[in-house]
């Protein structure tokens, strides 16, 4: 399969998008494209730590979690606005990161994978059991909407314009450090520590910083959820959730950012879609994932495509695309 | 002439196997100075005592005066150390200017405010940056392949590139193990007027590990010795050829190697 990221089909795209809620008012058709947004970035954020540093995490859903604990936490109890309490949660979920990763990035591959599995069910039992801030099992209700100068965003329509600035700022961030001299450390880090310790990279800092940034960017995704849906309780936060945000990165091809976008959106959308197979969906759709990491294991959009080094063009060097055979 | 590289009673043992054996050896500032000795005698691992990949059992290592026996591989890289592996040790999805980059370091040290809202100052360090190993590519005769990925290039250059990657740290010393393993007659030739011409031109201290003898005599200032771990013989490269004992541990390496 060949797509082409040329300008023209990204605008054709982006204005589809933009005109979206525009042709159709049914708020279901909004809904499914917002959670498909708050799980664009779950997925970007994941492939920033798993697919582009190589850390694999299967506790991803627990900085989204705390995400949106914190967020509903400060703007029910203390009022918070929910533009301050989007920067509020992804700053604890990335200091939840830091703390994390301090004595775990230490850890190799699977060791690295079941310490962040074992996270990921603590903090979904700490949301359980302290009833007394999270109301355990019953969730919390009542989350406010966003306000812009006392104006209520209530609409769909606005948390669908909200995602996808909340998307675009997401890509161009990373976009930016990808591409940056971090960026290019952190790929020494996944490819090989002793070597990038030869060169003078400290390989826990750069893992470290991968694994900040993207629970900072899942909290970020979580805040936002919990405004919209206006109800969270712990049952979202589950394993489940953590493995779907892995298959999308997977799926979508890891370490690449427009893969991980593909791979949120066909598995939002696929569910959805194949809902008249009614039970046999899931049994279909496991089929289909087993088919494509058999026939392209490197994802929709991994290894294949190698994306032009924008270290070098910033520095005026002109034209620079590098490529990888596959 | 003072000393760059210091090291005193150096040990390292594995379990019950002592791979470098209380050694001690000096590097003169400017000095090419070469390692040789039978296969195991400790080389690599002597290079591993100096990098940091190993902290020795027992002794010191002093750089430029500074005790740096217990600092981390990327502390000595910063303090001025850098190495090429017997192993080809590329990064070899990136390409080969790409290499370079983050052995620099202006660009693997990086802030993240900078790289995310970084605008002219940025670009004119990572011009700076590009321009600086472009020009170790041009040295190491690599700038028509910058772009190749690492994987692709043939073995001989590989090698060069792994040097060159040493040299983007901007070090002071650069340790070279086996830089000419696997290169032909030609490729070598060059390899010893591109080692002379990071001593002389960019004024850098060699440190290196060489099995091939003619390319060792030529090209040190001093050698030493090793053999089971052990610092058999120093001196100059007349002496070395002369030295009894350096000739019977290379006598008799058939015999060694079957013990291991
Ligand atoms: N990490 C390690 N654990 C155990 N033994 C090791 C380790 N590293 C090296 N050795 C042993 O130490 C001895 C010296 O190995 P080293 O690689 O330093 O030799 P060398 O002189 O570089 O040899 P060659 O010329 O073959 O490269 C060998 O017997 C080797 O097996
Ligand atoms: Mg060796």
């Amino acid at each position: 399969m060949k797509i082409k990221l040329t300008k023209p089909v990204l605008a054709v795209v982006f204005a589809l998008l933009l005109a979206l809620p525009l042709v159709t008012t049914n708020n279901y058709v909004l809904h499914i494209f917002i959670s498909m947004g708050i799980y664009v970035i779950l997925s970007l954020s994941l492939n920033f730590v798993t697919g582009f540093a190589g850390q694999l995490s299967l506790g991803h859903a627990a900085f989204y979690g705390i995400g949106s604990y914190v967020g509903a936490l400060i703007m029910l109890n203390f009022h918070v606005n929910f533009f301050l309490a989007l920067i509020i949660s992804a700053v604890v979920s990335g200091l939840f990161g830091f703390l994390l990763g301090l004595p775990t990035l230490r850890l190799k591959g699977d060791y690295l994978a079941i310490v962040t599995l074992g996270f990921g069910e603590i903090v979904r039992l700490v949301f359980i059991n302290w009833a007394k801030v999270t109301r355990g099992p019953l969730g919390l209700p009542g989350i406010p909407k966003p306000t812009v100068f006392g104006v209520e965003l209530n609409t769909s329509m606005a948390f669908y314009y909200m995602a996808i600035v909340m998307i675009i700022v997401t890509v161009v961030i990373m976009n930016k450090i990808i591409n940056s001299g971090i960026g290019m450390a952190m790929q020494t880090v996944k490819a090989d520590e002793i070597a990038a310790e030869s060169v003078g990279i400290q390989p826990i800092k750069y893992k470290m910083l991968a694994f900040v940034i993207s629970s900072a960017f899942a909290g970020i995704a979580g805040c936002f959820y919990a405004s919209f849906i206006s109800y969270i309780s712990p049952t979202t936060f589950i394993y489940n959730t953590s493995v779907t945000i892995l298959a999308m990165v997977v799926l979508g091809g890891l370490g690449s950012i427009p893969g991980s976008i593909v791979g949120a959106v066909i598995l939002t959308l696929a569910p959805e879609l194949l809902r008249f197979l009614s039970n046999y969906r899931m049994l279909i759709f496991g089929a289909l994932m087993v088919v494509m990491m058999i026939y392209r294991p490197q994802g929709f959009w991994g290894a294949g495509k190698r994306v032009k080094n924008i270290y070098k063009i910033k520095a005026g060097g002109g034209k620079h695309v590098g490529h990888i055979k596959g | 002439m003072s000393a760059i590289l210091k090291v005193s009673n150096a040990t390292m043992q594995f379990g019950g196997l002592v791979a470098v054996d209380d050694v001690s050896v000096v590097q003169r500032e400017g000095e090419i100075l070469s390692l040789i000795g039978p296969n195991g005698a400790g080389k690599t691992t002597f290079f591993n005592l100096l990098t940091g990949v190993y902290k020795p059992t027992k002794g010191q290592i002093l750089f430029l005066d500074e005790d740096i026996t217990n600092l981390k591989p990327y502390e000595r890289v910063e303090k001025g150390i850098s190495r090429t592996f017997q192993n080809i040790r590329l990064f070899s999805e990136l390409t080969t200017l790409e290499n370079l980059l983050v052995a620099h370091p202006d660009c693997n040290r990086e802030g993240l405010i900078e790289s995310i809202f970084g605008r002219s100052k940025l670009i004119a360090k990572r011009s700076k940056v590009v321009e600086d190993c472009e020009n170790i590519l041009e040295m190491i005769g690599l700038k028509d392949q910058e772009l190749e990925l690492a994987t692709n290039l043939p073995y001989g250059k590989q090698r060069l590139l792994e040097i060159g990657r040493a040299l983007a740290t901007n070090p002071r010393l650069v340790l070279l193990d086996e830089p000419g393993a696997g290169m032909n007659g030609l490729e070598k030739e060059e390899l010893s007027s591109l080692i002379i011409n990071i001593t002389k031109k960019l004024n850098k201290n060699i440190l290196l590990i060489e099995h091939d003898m003619k390319f060792v005599m030529s090209i040190s200032d001093r050698i030493i010795v090793f053999d089971h771990g052990v610092k058999i013989a120093e001196g100059l490269p007349e002496e070395i050829q002369n030295n009894q004992q350096v000739i019977e541990a290379y006598l008799g390496r058939g015999i060694t190697d079957d013990e291991e």
